[in-house]
């Protein structure tokens, strides 16, 4: 077995003893712990676009760590799978935590919001992002994949592809101009998803050179 | 000459709680809330109060220094604003390259409280302390051809860190129609509440224009010129569908990103209503005359 491999064993390892559901905790926490600074005026002059964006943002970043499961697998052996669900339903919280911001804090007016979704494409294509993510996160337990079937529900998990590359579109395109940040989140989520479809390919020869 | 417009906004006004309005914004204002289903009163709505001094200094957009809001009071520190000078040249009797401290010497400073209003539809009210741009138009000697006049901020790579990347094209560019910056609501502000400019908020002089979305007030100005074609402005070469020359404040105008028709003063923390926005930023009375016969749609 190569360095590599006693290396990312080591690593599994150790990570059997850490359970994944501290994960939920520490969301919640954060997310709490978030809304409570911006109640008391700890999130700057403008605290609820402060909160609507890190709410949005560490959404995106949990996405981004989703997608990286698998290949950080393939690539180091290294297996955080177990902590995929934990990872995904958190982001799917964040989501639904920004989504309440930006409709009972930020837009407020009820009009307004279907007006906002249908003419503003940066939210339409957020929007999107976040129909797509409501069936992942319904169906992100055991008794849904026992009902599903393993097949089906890797099929329709798949969704979390797109929802992850509309949720990076709806940052670039809400930030003013062609900034840094959301081009980074963007190119990685691309670059985790064609590591995949070249993994995927490639996957028998890969073996045999691991 | 200066005091040509007559300030009523000033803090004492507002202490004494007597509000600035005219009967038909106030109505616009009642009804704006009432379709708006918050209860909160007109008053409190319509009532100019200036912004703390930190939410002035330490909320802002200047690319120059990063995209985030907390960029400009983070970095725009490391900017020498002395010594300081500003060119103005183009269609001028005295064109020439003036040092900061010449200009103001000839200048009359005054007081101004205005309506800030970011296209991004955040609201303040400044303080700020600066003098008619047309005094120093008046100045420099304006030519007959002139028709529009041209800004351009600072540019040193060195101490800006945001123009590393081309998030705009570098320098800022800026420009008025020559009866736009000739206006007495026109100023070149050089400081606020009573202290000179912070380098975030464009020291040591920048331009006001309080019936436009913000991005038209230019900051740390080193370039004037005076030309009889309509000048490039920096959002109008990123996204010209998004961003027009004018940029009047105009809430029957949406941008395609915010919908105009309201906005968020800040300082209301996190459970802070929305006010409607006013045409032009609620100076109609003063400017709408320039603009008489325009479609303000198309020329937005």
């Amino acid at each position: 077995m190569s360095s590599r491999g006693a290396f990312a064993g080591k690593i599994n390892r150790a990570l059997r003893r850490v359970p994944a559901a501290p994960i939920y905790i520490l969301c919640a926490a954060h997310i709490g712990w978030l809304f409570w600074q911006g109640v008391n005026g700890a999130l700057g002059p403008e605290p609820i676009k402060a909160l609507e964006h890190a709410y949005g943002e560490t959404a995106l970043k949990l996405l981004v760590g989703v997608l990286a499961i698998t290949p950080l697998l393939k690539l180091t052996r290294i297996n955080l799978i177990r902590y995929r669900r934990a990872l995904g339903l958190s982001a799917f919280f964040y989501v639904v935590a920004h989504l309440a911001v930006w409709l009972f804090l930020d837009v407020q007016v009820m009009a307004q919001i279907w007006a906002d979704i249908v003419k503003r494409p940066y939210i339409t294509v957020g929007m999107a992002g976040f129909a797509l993510l409501v069936p992942l996160a319904v169906t992100s337990n055991d008794w849904m994949i026992r009902r599903m079937g393993g097949q089906g529900w890797r099929l329709l998990h798949r969704l979390t592809y797109p929802a992850a590359i509309l949720a990076a579109v709806h940052f670039v395109m809400l930030r003013k101009g062609w900034q840094i940040e959301p081009l980074v989140d963007l190119g990685l989520i691309v670059l985790l998803l064609v590591l995949r479809l070249r993994r995927g390919r490639r996957r028998a020869p890969a073996r045999v050179a691991g | 000459m200066a005091y040509r417009w007559k300030n009523d906004l000033t803090e004492r006004d507002v202490t004494d709680e007597r509000v600035w309005l005219n009967r038909r914004t106030l109505m616009k204002g009642a009804a704006g809330l009432g379709l708006a289903g918050i209860a909160g009163g007109t008053a409190r709505a319509e009532t100019l109060e200036p912004n703390s001094y930190d939410d002035i200094t330490s909320y802002n957009n200047y690319y120059e220094f990063g995209t985030g809001k907390d960029d400009p009071v983070k970095y725009a520190g490391a900017l020498t604003t002395s010594p300081w000078a500003v060119t103005i040249d183009g269609l001028v009797d005295k064109p020439g390259t003036y040092a900061f401290e010449d200009i103001l010497g000839r200048m009359t400073q005054e007081e101004r409280l205005y309506r800030f209003r970011c296209v991004e539809a955040w609201s303040m009210v400044v303080p700020w302390r600066g003098f008619e741009l047309s005094d120093l138009l008046q100045f420099a000697g304006v030519k007959a051809e002139a028709k529009y006049v041209a800004f351009e901020t600072a540019l040193r790579k060195d101490e800006m860190p945001g123009t590393r990347y081309p998030v705009l094209d570098w320098p800022y560019v800026e420009g008025l129609r020559l009866d736009e910056a000739m206006h007495p609501l026109t100023i070149m502000a050089t400081g606020l509440y009573g202290k000179d400019l912070p380098n975030q908020n464009g020291a040591p002089l920048r331009l006001v224009v309080p019936w436009k979305y913000g991005f038209k007030s230019i900051k740390s100005v080193v370039r004037i010129t005076l030309t009889d074609t309509q000048p490039p402005t920096s959002w109008n070469k990123a996204n010209a569908r998004e961003y027009g020359f004018y940029s009047n404040v105009n809430p029957e105008v949406d941008h395609p990103r915010w919908s105009q028709a309201s906005e968020r003063r800040l300082g209301g923390g996190l459970f802070a209503s929305k006010v409607p926005t006013q045409m032009f930023n609620g100076y109609a009375q003063e400017v709408a005359g320039l603009y008489e016969g325009m479609d303000l749609k198309a020329n937005f």
